[in-house]
């Protein structure tokens, strides 16, 4: 499973890109590999805010639901509406085209570095 | 798990080989895909798919009594079944619940049920507790058989390279003995997907050189995961989903599958007439979601602001693209309802079932 070495890490399996004060959000290849074939994505509205940790959104496989958690705190600034038409670009290129959610940071969250993600999943695997 | 050991079927081994994930299924260590869900179903639904169902149930009735047996157990009248004939049913509470719903084989000379996997502990306990007067033996050769369902407009074919038994002669809901590489087998013309094609009873021992040689020829492996989302574009139920021990199969309907006629009486017979003619408490309808997201398992239906049933299965239907689902709701529910998907009502529409029905060759 891939892990890019720029970016970091939620336990909760979303990766996050800084670009100065916004962070590009998504799921991982880990991630999208164990939902299976996504299907549906559920965006927040641009403008609402959330904080590290909160749910903002949702991903639905063929078979399964499962929350999306925001790695950091912040205001949606933009949102990947090409989801809408095309959710498997989650699974195709999960750390590309399928990003879910640009935030402009408010709070910091409390991020793996992509050497920490892997070793945890590593232990999530036993 | 808290429930002891899971148990695996004769297969196990050629699903880890191919790749599956592996899930627990009712006590049972199941495939719940290989390659995808969605490439799986678009298998079956373009050429053919092998499904290992062995975690199935078979319990046969044999004794001078097994038809009076099997008649009082089943809403179906099984007196109509010809030998070589397997007709669905439903096995009902005094009360009209539904305790599983079940294909009944008529053979030569006993009855084959067979059960879900599920409710194999339960049905057992049912099927002994209710005939206990008749001269009858009822057995479990749950474990004495694996189940392999071929599925596809290109299943029969592919069969046909692999058995001297001539399945052109085999009708829908036919089944023979015969054999398939050589290896004893029961072929049923029976399936769980709206496609043509078999479902094989083998000898555990026989399994995996069966499995191989049939993904050998090209098809491929189907998880239950597909399973499920095939048999919903189908409209068939899910026992747990769809009927349970609080619903009919009038409600849920699968009243084709029962004759309040029948003579002979069955569980549930009487409970089942007075609904008839009291009128349903409740029905099943398909629906298309019609807003943004997908319905699933026990969401809330909603009607100008009431809520007035649930959601009984629904995925995103990987045949027609769009979200679909069953929902047990009040009989006063027409074409027009909301779906609540997390917290938000979404409009859905009514639809005739099943969703998908395959063009008849």
């Amino acid at each position: 499973m891939s892990v890019p070495g720029e970016l970091s890490y939620a336990k909760t399996h979303e990766w996050m890109r800084r670009e100065d004060d916004v962070a590009t959000i998504g799921i991982t290849e880990h991630a999208q590999d164990e939902l299976g074939d996504v299907v549906f994505v559920e965006l927040p509205e641009k403008g609402a805010t959330y904080g590290a940790g909160d749910a903002f959104g949702a991903i639905e496989s063929v078979k399964a639901v499962s929350d999306l958690y925001a790695p950091v705190g912040g205001e949606v600034v933009e949102v990947n509406e090409a989801l809408n038409d095309a959710p498997e670009k989650v699974n195709e290129d999960p750390y590309g085209e399928g990003w879910i959610v640009r935030l402009r940071v408010s709070n910091e969250g409390d991020l793996f570095s992509a050497d920490e993600y892997e070793k945890f999943l590593e232990e999530e695997a036993g | 798990m808290a429930t002891g050991a899971l148990r695996r079927t004769p297969l196990y081994e050629e699903h880890k080989t191919s790749g599956a994930r592996i899930v627990d299924f009712a006590g049972w260590e199941m495939p719940v895909q290989y390659e995808g869900i969605k490439a799986e179903h678009e298998a079956v639904r373009t050429a053919v798919g092998l499904f290992d169902v062995s975690h199935m149930g078979e319990v046969f009735f044999r004794g001078p009594q097994a038809e009076e047996a099997v008649q009082r157990l089943v809403t179906r009248d099984v007196g109509r079944l010809s030998v070589g004939q397997a007709g669905y049913a439903a096995v009902c509470y005094e009360s009209g619940g539904t305790v599983d719903d079940v294909l009944v084989y008529r053979r030569p000379d006993d009855f084959l049920i067979v059960v879900n996997a599920s409710n194999r502990e339960k049905d057992l306990e049912h099927f002994r507790e209710n005939t206990k007067d008749l001269d009858i033996e009822v057995t479990d050769e749950s474990d004495d058989w694996a189940l392999l369902a071929l599925q596809g407009p290109e299943a029969v074919e592919l069969l046909e390279g692999f058995t001297e038994t001539d399945l052109s002669s085999i009708k829908y809901y036919r089944f023979v003995e015969g054999e398939v590489g050589g290896m004893a087998a029961i072929l049923s013309r029976t399936g769980y997907t709206g496609e043509d094609g078999f479902e094989v009873f083998v000898r555990p021992d026989d399994a995996p050189r069966v499995w191989r040689a049939l993904v050998g020829a090209g098809a491929a492996p189907v998880g239950l995961g597909a399973r499920d989302t095939l048999r919903l574009e189908a409209g068939m139920c899910l026992y747990g989903n769809e009927l349970d021990a609080k619903t009919t199969p009038l409600e849920a309907g699968i009243g084709f599958a029962v004759h309040l006629d029948k003579k002979e009486e069955f569980l549930g017979q009487e409970a089942l007439r007075r609904e008839r003619e009291a009128g349903l408490r409740k029905k099943l309808v398909g629906f298309e979601v019609e807003g943004r997201g997908i319905a699933r398992h026990d969401y809330p239906v909603v009607l100008n602001g009431e809520t007035v049933g649930r959601v009984t299965s629904g995925t995103q239907s990987p045949t027609l693209g769009e979200a679909i689902g069953l929902a047990l709701v009040t009989p006063e529910v027409e074409d027009e309802f909301e779906v609540v998907i997390r917290n938000r009502p979404v409009a859905a529409r009514a639809v005739p079932l099943p969703f998908y029905k395959r063009e008849k060759k």
